[in-house]
């Protein structure tokens, strides 16, 4: 992966730009040494390394808008990061950047169960936003895998996903508001405990910006109040397409389950070594999950059934008790640790319809044999977001170029059946040159002219997103301008 | 002009000289030059998968060729948006593009979401006349930026719609209201956020001062419908009288057409707020009449015509948009909610990249 060549002039200047910040942070939220920038050098895409400049870690909305105005002067790169969780190297730096990390700002600043919001700083992890509202039976609906660590920050710069969202939509969807810092150290508020922020919609444009437009510090978010219970019910088949066709069949009942997940034969076998789950020996495995009162649950599941059995299920098990479903979900919420633990594996996140899944099922199995690389597919079938896992071996040499081309295929694949490249895990620096394939130079252009607007430097996460021959005379443009 | 294509739409906008008014239907009452570029030669579903629950159609589809389409699968479009006709008193056929551009949702948005929540993908002619399209047709798609959203509400000023993608749901198979006898704006605001945020999900949530009774919503399967009716009384029982009322049906078409509202005089103001500060905020308006949807959070107001709402309400959490008024008081007092001054900087930038020559509605969102 090609990023830019460091600015000889910014790194020529370390020792201005560091003073400059140690005059408006703390002692301990600067970090210079070079063995503890390390500690920043990458994300969860672990195959890409490069140690930032420096790092900061401010504590106040205040102090990031001071940290964002003396690198906006410098003209120094700043690359916000949330918990580092990204799986699309988007928190990766670049050697001329200064890492602007959120972690210390995690409080909770109000809970109004009234109005149904909670503000939050966004350093606070996502599964800590319902922590903080659990007790009173309320919780917060996007549920990324990483949701113990992954950073609020984070979710709404990728619009993280889940999944539950076939029912409660994803980040864009449950966010009210935001206090954002502009590169140039100015803080705007978008949005608010109302809904539908007036005027052209900003809010909808910052989520899922990889942190490309501003630095989001607070944030209003929707809670919604736990429905009375939840069951999911296990289905086997023998054949992916006859599974397909069974998840299709549910949602055009009039069903709308909160998650249905799919499972292929690699997947089932290595989830099921890995957490006992108690998952059949078959192609094709599905979770799927429905809520309400013990009623609802019942009359749902019992239609859910009754479609599945049409399809000839090898194996169709309701669970029976609390403990039982939270087996059955530990096994599909340790995929990707339980493939890890078979070898090295790059995880995909492209999206296709629905009705494609037999099809690119098929062609994703032939490309396995082409390249030799075994691929596992668990995704979130109710809504065509694929995740195939790509096994490789990172300590043999050329086995990571192939597996990046065989997932280049597979994400070009999803974009010719009319899906695209990512459903939830962002661009970042991973998919950055296959954009392209999924937008033509006008269309990456309109997205480019945003960037223009809210960054004129073009200096908040550089190198991400956009392909860097595209992106290249802006980003020139600025370095020029020095 | 009403080109019949894409293409069409590019060439003739690359061609203009002079700012035009996009139009739909013409059923949203935008105003704007006399010039008009109308969409409804763009028309017609192109797919439909139920089993995806998503449908693409051209910008110019009637919204009624949509919900009939949907309606004979069983399903719907669940931001139930808003038919303006009758109280902005304008005819024509309401299209898609028309429903995306104005972001128009109902009484249903605080449940299932905005218009703009289940919007996927859109295609549009920029001022410069290239076309562009954002999103797709998937239901989870975080590949770039997300200009679906941006174009979704940009009342036509950004750019041209010529193809919008959905998402549908199912539609519930019972529904049924409760009214609640209610004393004020404040205790019903208090009955509807006791509903919202008990588990018994509420898909709609109501009030109208002069009915006096604050009203619920409760869609799904039978069962479930008649079960959570049934705790819902209990809920709700210390806010007042508690009865269910037939006709749901035309009662959810009423509110979310603002149907007391019709044939009254005055100008007409819709007020976005947090739903507690409902009742306070609607007391300073001296409003003829008020109608309160999403649990308070949307506020309905019917004033002298000419008034100067957003003077008289002074800062507050939310924005006031005019809906309905004579030409000179738009001109006066402006269509939309003023902006900050760096949201304004941000908005005027991308207007001016997105439509450099101001062709667009121009005036419309400042």
């Amino acid at each position: 992966m090609e990023m830019p060549k460091p600015n000889p002039d910014i790194l020529r200047r370390k020792d201005v730009v560091l003073r400059r910040l140690q005059q408006v942070l703390p002692e301990d939220a600067v970090i210079h040494d070079p063995a503890e920038t390390r500690a920043y050098e990458c994300d969860a895409l672990t195959a890409y390394r490069c140690p930032p400049m420096l790092a900061v870690l401010p504590s106040t909305t205040s102090e990031v808008s001071d940290v964002l105005r003396i690198c906006n002067e410098e003209g120094v790169p700043v690359v916000p990061r949330g918990s580092g969780t990204s799986l699309a190297g988007g928190a990766l730096p670049t050697a001329d950047s200064v890492i602007l990390g959120i972690a210390r700002m995690n409080d909770v600043l109000e809970t109004d169960y009234d109005n149904r919001f909670i503000r939050v700083q966004t350093g606070r992890t996502n599964l800590s936003v319902t922590g903080a509202v659990e007790e009173d039976d309320f919780f917060y609906a996007p549920d990324p895998s990483s949701q113990l660590a992954c950073a609020i920050a984070g979710n709404i710069g990728m619009n993280s996903g889940g999944a539950h969202c076939l029912k409660y939509g994803v980040t864009t969807n449950n966010l009210l508001g935001v206090t954002m810092v502009m590169m140039d150290g100015s803080v705007v508020e978008i949005g608010g405990a109302h809904l539908d922020a007036g005027g052209l919609d900003l809010l909808g444009v910052v989520c899922g910006s990889e942190g490309q437009l501003g630095v989001v510090t607070e944030a209003t978010l929707r809670i919604l109040r736990k429905p009375e219970g939840a069951r999911p019910v296990l289905m086997g088949f023998d054949d992916n397409e006859v599974a397909g066709q069974c998840v299709s069949d549910i949602i055009k009942s009039g069903i709308l389950p909160v998650a249905i997940e799919f499972m292929d034969t690699l997947c089932i076998k290595a989830c099921e070594n890995f957490a006992q789950a108690g998952y059949p020996d078959c192609h094709a495995l599905l979770i799927v999950e429905v809520e309400g009162s013990e009623a609802e649950i019942d009359y749902q599941l019992s239609k859910i059934i009754e479609i599945a059995k049409r399809h000839n299920p090898v194996e169709l098990r309701e669970s029976q008790s609390a403990e039982e479903s939270a087996k059955i979900w530990l096994g599909r919420k340790s995929a990707f640790g339980a493939m890890g633990q078979m070898n090295d594996y790059m995880c995909l996140d492209g999206t296709i319809p629905v009705s494609a899944l037999p099809q690119v099922l098929r062609r994703i199995g032939e490309l396995s044999e082409e390249y030799g690389l075994p691929v596992g597919n668990v995704f979130h079938a109710g809504d065509g977001n694929m995740h195939p896992l790509i096994l490789f071996d990172a300590n043999k040499p050329g086995d990571l170029e192939k597996c990046e081309a065989f997932g280049a295929d597979i994400l070009k694949l999803c974009v010719d059946v009319g899906g695209c490249l990512t459903g939830e895990h962002g661009v970042g620096i991973e998919k950055r040159d296959l954009m392209s394939h999924q937008y033509a130079p006008a269309d990456l252009e309109a997205q480019m002219a945003v960037k223009d607007v809210f960054d004129p430097n073009w200096l908040l996460n550089p190198a991400k997103v956009f392909p860097l021959d595209v992106s290249q005379p802006r980003r020139d443009a600025r370095i020029a301008a020095e | 002009m009403k080109p019949r294509t894409e293409a069409e739409l590019a060439e003739t906008v690359a061609g203009l000289q002079d700012p035009v008014r996009i139009s739909g239907g013409g059923t949203r009452g935008i105003g704007g030059p006399e010039m008009t570029i109308e969409t409804g030669g763009l028309s017609g579903i192109t797919l439909y998968e139920p089993g995806a629950l998503t449908i693409v159609a051209q910008a110019g589809t009637p919204v009624a060729e949509i919900e009939a389409a949907l309606e004979a699968e069983g399903q719907q479009l669940a931001f139930e948006p808003m038919d303006h006709r009758g109280l902005l008193g304008t005819n024509g056929a309401p299209t898609i593009g028309g429903v995306v551009a104005a972001n128009i949702s109902g009484p249903r948005r605080i449940q299932a979401g905005a218009c703009r929540d289940f919007l996927l993908g859109v295609r549009y002619v920029d001022g410069k006349g290239q076309v562009v399209k954002n999103g797709g047709r998937v239901m989870k798609n975080v590949t770039g930026y997300d200009l679906v959203k941006l174009m979704g509400g940009s009342w036509g000023t950004l750019g041209v719609l010529t193809e919008v993608s959905l998402k549908v749901l199912p539609k519930p198979q019972a529904v049924a209201t409760l009214a609640v006898r209610v004393a004020d704006g404040s205790r019903a605001v208090g009955a509807l956020s006791a509903a919202l945020k008990s588990p018994f999900e509420v898909s709609g949530a109501a009030f109208d001062p002069q009915d006096g009774h604050a009203l619920l919503r409760i869609e799904g399967f039978a069962d479930s419908v008649a079960y959570r009716v049934g705790q819902l009384k209990s809920v709700l029982a210390e806010y007042g009288d508690v009865a269910e009322r037939d006709g749901s049906a035309e009662i959810w078409q009423a509110i979310r057409d603002v149907s007391v509202f019709h044939g009254h005089e005055g100008d007409v103001w819709r007020i976005s707020v947090k739903p507690s500060d409902a009742p306070g905020i609607a007391a300073r308006l001296g409003a003829d009449q008020t109608l309160f949807d999403w649990g308070g959070g949307l506020i309905w107001a019917l004033v002298r015509k000419g008034d100067d709402l957003r003077a008289r309400l002074g800062a507050f959490d939310g924005h006031a948009t005019l809906v309905r008024a004579a030409a000179e008081t738009v001109e006066a007092l402006g269509r939309f909610q003023p902006e900050s001054a760096g949201i304004q900087a941000l908005t005027q930038g991308i207007r001016q990249r997105f439509d450099p020559r101001g062709l667009f509605n121009p005036g419309l969102m400042g």
